[in-house]
């Protein structure tokens, strides 16, 4: 009786020893969103290019489509870059930027700059958009079903490789299941 | 030059512990006079360090000195001068010093306060203080220094978090540790105890008021905690079961328990391994959260940043500390209660139903806690644990709680006629139950959770009042502090009772839109929002809005609900406007703008939310008024 104190101590330790070595780990923090499976959050925002437009996302639905919040200010979103451009180029799923806490005139520039892959540009400058999405921080990507359905998404830089293994197959099964 | 001082005073302080750790401990151990005595100096030079490298690092803040990495990271020129001041504990590493030096308050305070004890007592507890303070102070100075430098220094500085700036923040932090740390007290009593072998009432005399002086603080600190929560966070709740809240709930849980389990201990000499094992508990849960805090393990909306080497240096301290004294107690415990039997029917036995509660609901919280860790361990996903288990478990573990708490202080030790306690209370309980039937059928919401508030404050207002009646009765039997102390802290969980659960029933809120000019109701209050204009603060441009609020068509008054962007990260911060009350707050938070001049707009009533937090001071109140007590301070004839 007298040793169970230590005893329970002794797993105690165990568990935060465990914990302290996931810690290490560097997708620790990412949690599902939870957002997959769930209604993309509504929105009303101005298109870059014509800035008098606004799209809702009711405009959008009808077909699957790929979110991308994206920033001029945003060395990751460079990066990722050419992956996004090259997945764009296939023409399997409109892919849509999302221009987030951005000046319109530094965003046209980056884009005429990198080439723009997107089939449409909105911009978010307040940033409630993006907040209703959950992001955190640019790049994430979002993939949405023709019913307005968040199916996927991926925070951080895509690679070709999240695009093949995730992105791609997620697509496929959503596009049976219709 | 000076934060190089800072330094070496920091190194200085460290190697000052680890003499006032081994020596006493050694000295006590082999009856060597000198070497005991050789505590109360280093205790008091210890505290001369310490605070001389918080100064230290306080006149960096306040001269705003941008080449020492932890200012510049904390600080800006444009930060008001009271939050350089609070900036200091604003993170990881000048909260840590600020652990250091109340640790270091804590034993120069116990150095000071402990002339009538004998030299052996006073040189263990010491000892033991040192090896904390050694721990602490090596975690400081080899992970988390303050006093790093900038090289070349910042033109300017991050800032300190928004959340921090408020003046909640300047004295949670110190009351909270106040806390915390004072419960090393009582641990190093235990283990001066178990290393003595002697557990006797005298033993619990000497420790019970530290108990309670540090129980009160650590009350006060998590009190203030909720109260910036609730003011600051914007989202109008007190209290939201988050790993860092619950980090300072459960010693707080082990301390509530400690202080009864100390009662009777030292009153009858039963309970006696149980007391040494709370007063380890509450210390190592303290210690427990700080490492929770601190590591990373645990994700949390206002945790530090995560940091494994620290993690893994707080862990292993951990299993010395606590692994080493639980080892202690299984070796050194003594055999309990063979002298002292007492009768099912028996303060005691009330006593034990309270310790078992409180220590029950500490292991609810702490599982709870844990569980993600858990599950993300065992590869069982990610799992959030919310706050319906906590909330229903801990109710569940409570409700017995506040049922039994008016018998205790009327029934016997020893033995007791369950008839005459019962006799003494039942027309009390009648009265409770008729207030709170009534209650629930005049709630206009939530009406069980009104009736059980009203029903359970009642009780326990009547019943403490009933125990007093008694005690006025029995002419030649006086107030000592001890029993108004108790008396308040009873008094004080009635209060909260009210609020808790008051504020949970009948608070109501709407979130939407509002032009300026429009209106919302709630209930009899009305809310009318003139708009949004723009002004500038020190450090920040806020977004003021405005709105006239009237009751049954008399206006109360105007209130401004504020969303700040802070000029050094950008980052934008409500500021909800509060018209406090007794009986109920008005609560208005401003939310993203619409366009148009049109907000999203906030708008609660919390009826007797106050109540939770005026309830936390009687507590606390009580907590300090018993460690008056004059019992406690005898001197001790024989030694």
């Amino acid at each position: 009786m007298r040793w169970l104190p230590l005893a329970m101590f002794a797993a105690l330790a165990v568990l935060l020893a465990a914990g302290v070595w996931l810690s290490r780990r560097p997708d620790r923090d990412v949690l599902p969103s939870t957002l997959i499976g769930k209604p993309a959050p509504t929105f009303s925002l101005p298109v870059l290019h014509e800035p008098g437009r606004l799209v809702s996302l009711a405009d959008l639905k009808g077909a699957p489509f790929v979110l991308n919040v994206w920033g001029s200010w945003c060395p990751t979103c460079r990066e990722e870059h050419p992956v996004l451009t090259r997945f764009a180029e296939t023409k399997r799923v409109r892919v849509i930027g999302l221009d987030w806490k951005d000046d319109p005139a530094d965003a046209q520039r980056w884009l005429e700059q990198f080439g723009n892959p997107y089939w449409m540009v909105l911009t978010d400058q307040d940033g409630g958009t993006v907040i209703d999405f959950g992001v955190a921080a640019a790049p994430e990507t979002f993939l949405v079903d023709g019913n307005g359905i968040v199916r996927w998404k991926k925070a951080g830089a895509m690679t070709d490789a999240t695009i093949r293994d995730e992105l791609l197959p997620a697509l496929v099964q959503l596009e049976r299941g219709r | 030059m000076l934060p190089e001082l800072g330094q070496v005073a920091l190194i200085l302080a460290l190697l000052v512990a680890a003499l006032q750790a081994v020596l006493p401990l050694v000295g006590a151990h082999r009856g060597i006079d000198a070497w005991m005595r050789v505590a109360r100096p280093a205790a008091f030079v210890q505290l001369v360090l310490v605070a001389s490298a918080f100064a230290i690092l306080t006149h960096a803040f306040v001269t705003q000195d941008f080449s020492l990495r932890y200012v510049a990271t904390n600080s800006n020129s444009l930060l008001p001068m009271v939050y350089r001041f609070t900036a200091v504990w604003g993170a990881h590493e000048g909260s840590l010093l600020l652990w250091a030096l109340i640790l270091a308050l804590w034993t120069g305070a116990v150095a000071l306060f402990s002339k009538a004890l004998p030299q052996p007592v006073v040189a263990r507890v010491l000892g033991v203080m040192g090896i904390v303070a050694v721990g602490f102070l090596a975690f400081l100075i080899f992970t988390s220094n303050p006093f790093g430098r900038l090289l070349p220094a910042a033109v300017e500085g991050r800032d300190l978090n928004p959340l921090l700036q408020d003046p909640g923040m300047i004295i949670h932090p110190p009351m909270l540790y106040l806390g915390y740390v004072g419960f090393c007290v009582p641990f190093a009593f235990a283990i001066a105890a178990l290393l003595d072998g002697r557990i006797d009432a005298r033993w619990l005399r000497w420790v019970r008021p530290w108990t309670n002086v540090a129980w009160g603080f650590l009350t006060i600190g998590i009190a203030l905690g909720s109260w910036w929560a609730y003011y600051e966070l914007g989202w109008g709740g007190w209290w939201f079961w988050d790993p860092v809240e619950n980090a300072s709930f459960m010693p707080w849980l082990a301390g509530t328990a400690l202080l009864h389990s100390q009662a009777v201990t030292e009153k009858r000499g039963s309970f006696r391994g149980w007391t040494l094992l709370l007063a380890i508990a509450a210390f190592s849960l303290s210690l427990l959260g700080t490492f929770l805090v601190r590591s990373g393990v645990l994700t949390s909306v206002h945790a530090f940043a995560a940091d494994p080497t620290r993690g893994l240096f707080v862990l292993v301290f951990l299993g010395i500390v606590i692994g080493g004294s639980l080892l202690l107690y299984a070796l050194r415990s003594p055999d309990d209660d063979d002298n002292s039997r007492f009768a099912t029917a028996s303060r005691e036995t009330l006593l034990l139903a309270n310790n078992l509660l409180l220590a029950s609901a500490c292991a609810m919280v702490l599982l709870g806690t844990l569980y993600p860790l858990l599950a993300d361990a065992l590869d069982l996903g990610k799992i959030s644990v919310g706050p319906p288990y906590f909330a229903l478990l801990f109710t569940l573990l409570m409700a017995p709680l506040v049922l039994l708490l008016p018998f205790g202080p009327l029934t016997r030790w020893q033995r007791e006629q369950p008839s005459r306690p019962i006799a003494m209370l039942v027309p009390w309980a009648g009265l409770a139950l008729g207030i709170g039937i009534a209650a629930f059928f005049l709630a206009p919401q939530g009406a069980w959770k009104v009736a059980a508030g009203v029903v359970g404050a009642t009780w326990v207002l009547l019943g403490t009042l009933r125990f007093l009646w008694t005690r006025l009765k029995n002419s030649g039997s006086r107030f000592t502090p001890e029993m108004i102390g108790m008396t308040l802290a009873h008094f004080g969980l009635a209060v909260f009772l009210v609020g808790a659960l008051l504020t949970e029933g009948l608070s109501r809120q709407r979130e939407l839109a509002l032009a300026p000019g429009q209106s919302v109701t709630l209930g009899a209050h009305a809310f009318r929002f003139e708009g949004v204009q723009r002004h500038v603060g020190p450090n920040y441009v806020a977004d003021t809005g405005t709105v006239q609020v009237s009751r049954d068509g008399v206006a109360l008054g105007t209130m401004h609900p504020e969303k700040r962007s802070y000029a050094s990260g950008g980052q934008v911060m409500t500021e909800a406007a509060i018209a406090p009350g007794i009986t109920r707050d008005l609560y208005v938070a401003l939310g993203e703008p619409l366009g148009g001049g049109s907000w999203a707009v906030r708008v609660h009533v919390k009826p007797f939310v106050r109540w939770i937090w005026m309830g936390a001071v009687l507590m606390a109140l009580g907590g300090f008024v018993t460690a008056t007590d004059r019992r406690f301070r005898r001197r001790e004839a024989a030694q």
